[in-house]
């Protein structure tokens, strides 16, 4: 028994760039002629030769081998202009391959907007069963779930009216729920989360997870959402100009090596950074010098931290005069932009508070790299005098680093979990007898 | 999932064959073709105070000017045939034909975003169309036959011939030929997009090189060979001699319209064929 259902064999696509004929049909019709004679194309260029040239086209897709099992969860990750949906088009049947063959068991649907046909002017059933139709269910199947759907959808009110008197919200959530509830084997998604509240993601996100893991499809999903592809995905693909890089048998896997690559493309390799790498308003209280992550040891790290490590976050500044309503402190947030959490020097009790003086001043904190899961995080500093005036505008001293847990002694900590934090807390038996 | 390893539902290729239409998935997904001809009919009259009306009126306002225009001031003969049944019968087989022509002729560009996004058989839109604009012929059809018995009641010049229940035929002919021709422009259309304006133009003047506001026989000899290049002449005639009993159509421009049906119906199936799969990379 063979368990594949996607098999691409030097799978490539090209597309031409820029004049793709003569401009007008005439003009194509005698170039056509004398080529098909045997003479000149009286229309090319002198020197040039239209149909062989490198210059004028550009392998979206080159060369790839892969094969996806039933019930697979693949993530295809990659940045802008990588191939993903060029990927995903070909699969759909939406544009064919240049080179090579896919070849495909069972039946595919693919989902690469919401709301594909929907028309204004019909009602929320008909254009259920007008999108449904075009996803490929029959009238049949869509009769069996209409309820289901409009249920899903949290609209049975306005049902019976027209879709182009709802709002944005609701037509996308009637566009999910009837694409949701699409029958087939494999599901192709790119990106269609990336619509509604944020309410509605999760639904939908849940829904998808439903869909692939509950009934045993194999999905395709392609995002820029790593956090949703890491929660539904269970394999992935990483492309990058048109190529594929790298197969990943978990996502855990794929993960880390789509934030290494990202690192690589940065040019620092140390978690550090200076007043010389930014530009920041001239002010007499504070003067920012620089800011990094050290060790216990004091030496400063490298993007990826090892979750076991103890670092630090240091900040080096000068104070020209001494203001008690100085307050320095940081954001943690995820590559998602979820905040973890804020933290200010004066935060703890004030006999502990760290004494600002005149002049040179280096603080030191130490931040809880066993409460983070695995994944890249930014710190962006920021720095006012209460209430009066910030004086690190935001998004401006920004650092990232990436945490991994695969040097913890635990099998179990290394396991790929979901949720923002994976904290280490420690267990005890308080049994005595 | 127990079928041999090498046995696979779907095998997508760069190349295909020149007629590889999938008739069976066109089957498939009838309910589709279904869907957007009911989309099509519902959404043209929503929000009007007539409705389907309009689809009377429009031939009927268009007999009265040509009525008017070319049978009482131009004083072009009908071949005894009653203005209203004359001009009608004309006006409704040549809007149909338009009707199917220019639907076909703009597929690709007016379903880019939807051929962008969504897999489906592509030929269930000509499809759709053809079928949207029979609804629409078929309610000026009826019309028609009131008009037509009631001509009969009152004994005007035109005798039926059994032929004439022969006319959902001309209405075969007509779509096959107008999605024929349309498919080709279609897929012309989409790399030269100055063949839309062409078209528009040219549809407007081909009336008048077609039976529609004068019958065959008031052609000077000179000018004949147009009805023969011209395809559309030969079915809208022929509905008038077997309705009316009035008017001539050559045998070999039958043939010669036929003839050219067929010719076009595979290259437009041909053409519309190969610019599906990558039209979406040029548009």
């Amino acid at each position: 028994m063979s368990d594949i259902v996607i098999r691409a064999e030097h799978l490539s696509k090209m597309y031409r760039l820029g004049v793709i004929n003569n401009g007008t049909l005439w003009k194509d019709l005698q170039t056509w002629v004398a080529l098909k004679t045997g003479k000149e194309d009286p229309h090319s260029k002198i020197g040039e030769d239209k149909y062989s040239g490198d210059e004028d086209h550009f392998w979206a897709l080159k060369d790839l081998n892969f094969e996806i099992k039933q019930g697979d969860r693949v993530g295809i990750i990659g940045k802008n202009g990588a191939g993903k949906s060029t990927l995903l088009k070909i699969l759909s049947r939406i544009t064919a391959p240049t080179e090579g063959t896919v070849k495909i068991r069972g039946k595919i649907a693919s989902l690469l907007e919401v709301g594909t046909g929907f028309h204004g002017e019909l009602t929320g059933r008909e254009n259920i069963y007008l999108n449904g139709a075009i996803l490929g269910m029959k009238k049949r199947q869509i009769d069996r779930k209409l309820d289901e759907i409009i249920d899903f959808s949290g609209i049975e009110h306005h049902i019976d009216t027209p879709v182009k008197r709802y709002s944005s919200g609701m037509y996308v959530r009637l566009a999910f729920a009837v694409a949701a509830h699409l029958d087939s084997h494999i599901l192709i998604a790119d990106e269609v989360l990336a619509v509604g509240d944020a309410e509605f993601q999760k639904k939908a996100l849940g829904k998808m997870q439903d869909l692939s893991t509950g009934q045993g499809r194999t999905v395709l999903f392609v995002s820029h959402n790593m956090g949703a592809v890491r929660s539904l995905c269970n394999s992935g693909i990483l492309l990058e100009n048109g190529k594929l890089v790298f197969k990943a048998k978990n996502v855990n896997e794929l993960y880390q090596k789509y934030i290494e690559d990202d690192f690589s493309s940065v040019e620092r390799s140390k978690l550090i950074i200076s007043n010389t790498d930014i530009k920041l308003l001239e002010n007499s209280t504070f003067k920012f010098e620089c800011m990094y992550i050290q060790d216990s040891s004091n030496n400063i790290c490298n993007y990826t931290v090892s979750g076991d490590k103890e670092i630090y976050l240091t900040i080096e500044f000068s104070v020209a005069s001494i203001d008690s309503r100085l307050a320095v402190y940081y954001r943690l947030y995820s590559q998602e932009g979820i905040d973890l959490y804020y933290s200010q020097q004066n935060d703890t009790d004030p006999e502990k508070w760290p004494v600002i003086k005149n002049g040179k001043n280096i603080l030191k904190t130490k931040i809880p790299i066993d409460l983070l899961n695995e994944g890249r995080y930014f710190i962006e500093l920021l720095c006012s005098i209460r209430g009066i005036v910030s004086i690190i505008p935001q998004n401006t001293v920004i650092l990232g680093f990436v945490v991994s847990h695969n040097s913890r002694k635990s099998l179990f900590i290394k396991e790929e979990r979901p949720g923002v934090l994976k904290p280490i807390i420690i267990w005890e038996n308080v049994y005595r007898s | 999932m127990d079928k041999p390893s090498d046995e696979w539902d779907l095998i997508l290729q760069p190349k295909r064959r020149l007629f590889d239409l999938h008739l069976r998935e066109v089957i498939r997904y009838r309910d589709l073709i279904w869907l957007f001809v009911k989309r099509d009919f519902v959404t043209q009259y929503k929000q009007t105070i007539l409705g389907p009306l309009w689809f009377i009126i429009n031939p009927l306002f268009s007999t009265v000017m040509y009525s008017f225009v070319f049978g009482n001031l131009a004083k072009i003969g009908t071949d005894g045939i009653p203005f209203l049944l004359f001009y009608y019968a004309g006006t409704m087989l040549w809007t149909f034909f338009t009707g199917c022509f220019n639907d076909a002729s703009n597929i690709f560009l007016n379903n880019a975003g939807l051929f962008g996004k969504v897999y489906f058989p592509r030929l269930t839109v000509p499809i759709s169309n053809v079928f949207s604009n029979l609804t629409k012929v078929a309610i000026q059809f009826v019309t028609l036959m009131v008009f037509y018995i009631y001509y009969l009641v009152i004994k005007a010049p035109v005798r039926p011939s059994w032929w004439s229940l022969a006319f959902p035929l001309i209405f075969v002919w007509l779509a096959v030929l107008a999605n024929g021709m349309g498919m080709i422009i279609s897929s012309l259309t989409t790399k030269y997009r100055d063949l839309k304006h062409l078209i528009g133009f040219a549809l407007h003047l081909a009336m008048y090189a077609t039976p529609v506001v004068y019958p065959l026989s008031q052609i000077p000899e000179k000018f004949a060979w147009v009805n023969y290049v011209n395809p559309v002449s030969a079915p809208i005639e022929l509905f008038r001699i077997w309705f009316y009993g009035a008017g001539t159509v050559p045998p070999e421009m039958i043939a010669t319209s036929l003839g050219m049906t067929a010719g076009f119906t595979v290259l437009g199936l041909v053409m519309f064929n190969q610019n599906e799969r990558n039209y979406i990379d040029v548009v």
